[in-house]
């Protein structure tokens, strides 16, 4: 039973509530909403006062503006071939690895996934001026394999494959073999298949990083063709005359799939993003 | 098929068999491992104690430590970092356990919209959102200042001033990740059993008292996560510096990252490089030791 007086502090929390939670969820979305703005109108309406928020027509223009510049569809294609490869195989990679890691007793396991672990917690920058020397040296800078190999085999997507493995029953594994089925064919068959949601998880996660990767693709592409979409963007705030409805073209491009992506598979893609660090 | 398995190995020896599967599944991660992870973080060590000259390059003991320690830029850079980090990391985790109290509030409907809204800058490319935050914070013509103008705040020199420049990535940091902690507190509250909480109000405990009582200690492994994560994340800060200010003004953003970029690959004194990786290696480990056990100090007893 609730007295008049309860009937009023619940409506007022809930008016409370809602208040800050919709003031965080306006500072939250407006960047993307003003982006988006941004994208469809010229330089100066952008940058002027009063900023305009509205849409504007010059939606085609910014983006053919931002093609003379950065050839941005090409760099698209950078992108989006090198995070595909990317996550395919390290995905295959990790799922192998984190398969032998939780069903197999062998031979120096528990030393060699301990050194995989260590290795999360060493800061990336630590390899940065090895590999690119590694990479002059054999040639590879400004090619996708110098872009793709040093992270392929992710340890922390190996880490997550692993933790979710243990959940297969070994007698399924069993029952295969005794049905003569060889070890890679239960692999393909059976462990994969039972696997498919951490699947999806670990492949967001990997493709997420791939798509943002930054640093280490600054560092070895120096030919503007070969190009990911954050180094292109990057090269276009160094202009000296810098055309923002463009520029807004560019991180609405690098946003707009990712975002998509998101809204469809949320569950999927928040698991996967926060790396399996929470049980929902 | 079931014949192979009850026929004698006697015929056919197979190769991959349960005992030698598992080195078949972990080689391919195993060789990447060597060759680009363990053999690159044993060259750093070994190129950090080196120095080169004209290409020819020799021992060199603790010549680049000695000059690190002695660098100006160097302690400006860790300090810049340190400003960052003891700052941005308690406002974002305070914002992210308030929000996520609030989104744990049984009152709430449309948690789902909520979360999606809050998690969202956490998709953003790093560079993308640097870039439209660099706009939005111009002195002249930015949106942030514009805003302001309505409450008739003076336009402040955010990229262009050093104590601004540093509130003007604290924003932007803040912005990127408070929903993606938030995210992961929520579900750590989720996990927490209702029963303590009607135990408290039978108790007489109000809100606040139970908020403190029963939520943050019992939230408290989850925290130490989050903090620990972020710690590493800002120690490592090099995307938003270096579109946001790239550095500027007079190196006030100038963080341990971009300084050791800026030496490897603008200087290209790939051995100094080397010993700035190696010393924010140490750091990071330190740090993530005394968090752990300031924050996990209870967990013994």
């Amino acid at each position: 039973m609730m007295t008049n007086k309860n009937k009023g502090t619940v409506i007022l929390r809930k008016v409370g509530l809602y208040t800050a939670l919709i003031i965080g969820v306006l500072l939250s979305m407006f960047p993307f909403y003003w982006m988006f703005i941004g994208a469809t109108n010229p330089s100066g309406e952008i940058f002027s006062i009063p900023p305009n928020l509205l849409p504007g027509d010059h939606l085609v223009e910014n983006f053919r503006n931002l093609n003379d510049n950065v050839n941005i569809i090409r760099v698209m294609i950078n992108s989006i071939v090198i995070a595909l490869t990317f996550t395919f195989f390290s995905v295959m990679i990790a799922s192998a690895a984190g398969y032998a890691f939780a069903k197999y007793s062998f031979k120096g396991r528990d030393a060699i996934f301990f050194t995989l672990l260590l290795a999360i917690m060493i800061p990336y920058h630590v390899t940065l001026i090895p590999l690119f020397q590694l990479m002059a040296d054999l040639g590879w800078l400004n090619t996708y394999r110098a872009v793709l190999l040093p992270n392929l085999a992710y340890p922390f997507a190996i880490f997550l494959m692993r933790q979710n493995m243990r959940s297969i029953p070994t007698s399924l594994l069993e029952a295969a073999r005794v049905d003569g089925a060889g070890e890679f064919k239960i692999f393909f068959r059976v462990v994969l298949p039972t696997m498919k949601p951490a699947l999806a998880a670990v492949a967001i996660f990997l493709f997420m990083f791939q798509w943002n990767n930054f640093l280490w693709p600054l560092v070895v592409l120096g030919d503007s063709d070969m190009y990911t979409l954050p180094v292109a963007l990057s090269s276009l705030v160094g202009m000296s005359r810098i055309d923002y409805g463009q520029i807004m073209m560019g991180t609405t491009l690098s946003t707009l799939p990712i975002m998509i992506f998101f809204l469809l598979l949320q569950r999927q893609f928040i698991s996967g993003i926060l790396g399996g660090s929470v049980k929902e | 098929m079931n014949d192979t398995a009850k026929k004698p190995a006697g015929k056919k020896r197979k190769f991959v068999t349960p005992k030698t599967a598992p080195y078949f599944f972990i080689a391919p991660a195993v060789l990447l491992f060597i060759v680009f992870t363990i053999y690159p973080v044993v060259s750093s060590l070994i190129l950090s104690f080196q120095t080169s000259t004209a290409g020819v390059t020799s021992f060199a003991g603790l010549d680049n430590y000695r000059r690190l320690f002695a660098d100006d830029l160097f302690y400006q850079a860790l300090f810049n970092t340190f400003t960052i980090l003891i700052v941005q990391v308690p406002i974002m985790l305070t914002i992210a356990v308030v929000l996520a109290v609030l989104m744990n509030s049984a009152l709430l409907k449309m948690r789902s919209f909520f979360r999606i809204a809050f998690f969202m800058p956490a998709i953003t490319a790093l560079v993308a959102y640097a870039i439209v935050f660099m706009i939005m914070l111009d002195e002249n013509y930015g949106f942030v200042n514009y805003a302001l103008s309505w409450i008739g705040i003076e336009p402040i020199a955010w990229l262009n001033h050093p104590f601004w420049a540093k509130v003007s990535l604290i924003i932007a940091i803040t912005w990127r990740w408070t929903g993606y902690n938030m995210v992961i507190l929520l579900a750590g509250l989720q996990n927490i059993s209702q029963d303590l909480y009607e135990a408290a109000s039978i108790d007489g405990a109000g809100k606040v008292r139970q908020f403190f009582s029963i939520t943050l200690p019992q939230l408290k492994p989850i925290l130490l996560f989050t903090a620990v994560l972020s710690t590493i994340g800002t120690l490592q800060l090099f995307d938003e510096p270096f579109i946001l200010t790239n550095g500027g003004p007079n190196n006030s953003t100038l963080t341990i990252s971009l300084y050791l970029y800026l030496n490897g690959f603008r200087y290209f004194d790939f051995n100094y490089a080397s010993a700035i990786a190696y010393v924010l290696v140490v750091i990071i480990a330190l740090l993530s030791f005394i968090q752990m056990k300031v924050l996990g100090d209870d967990d013994d007893k």
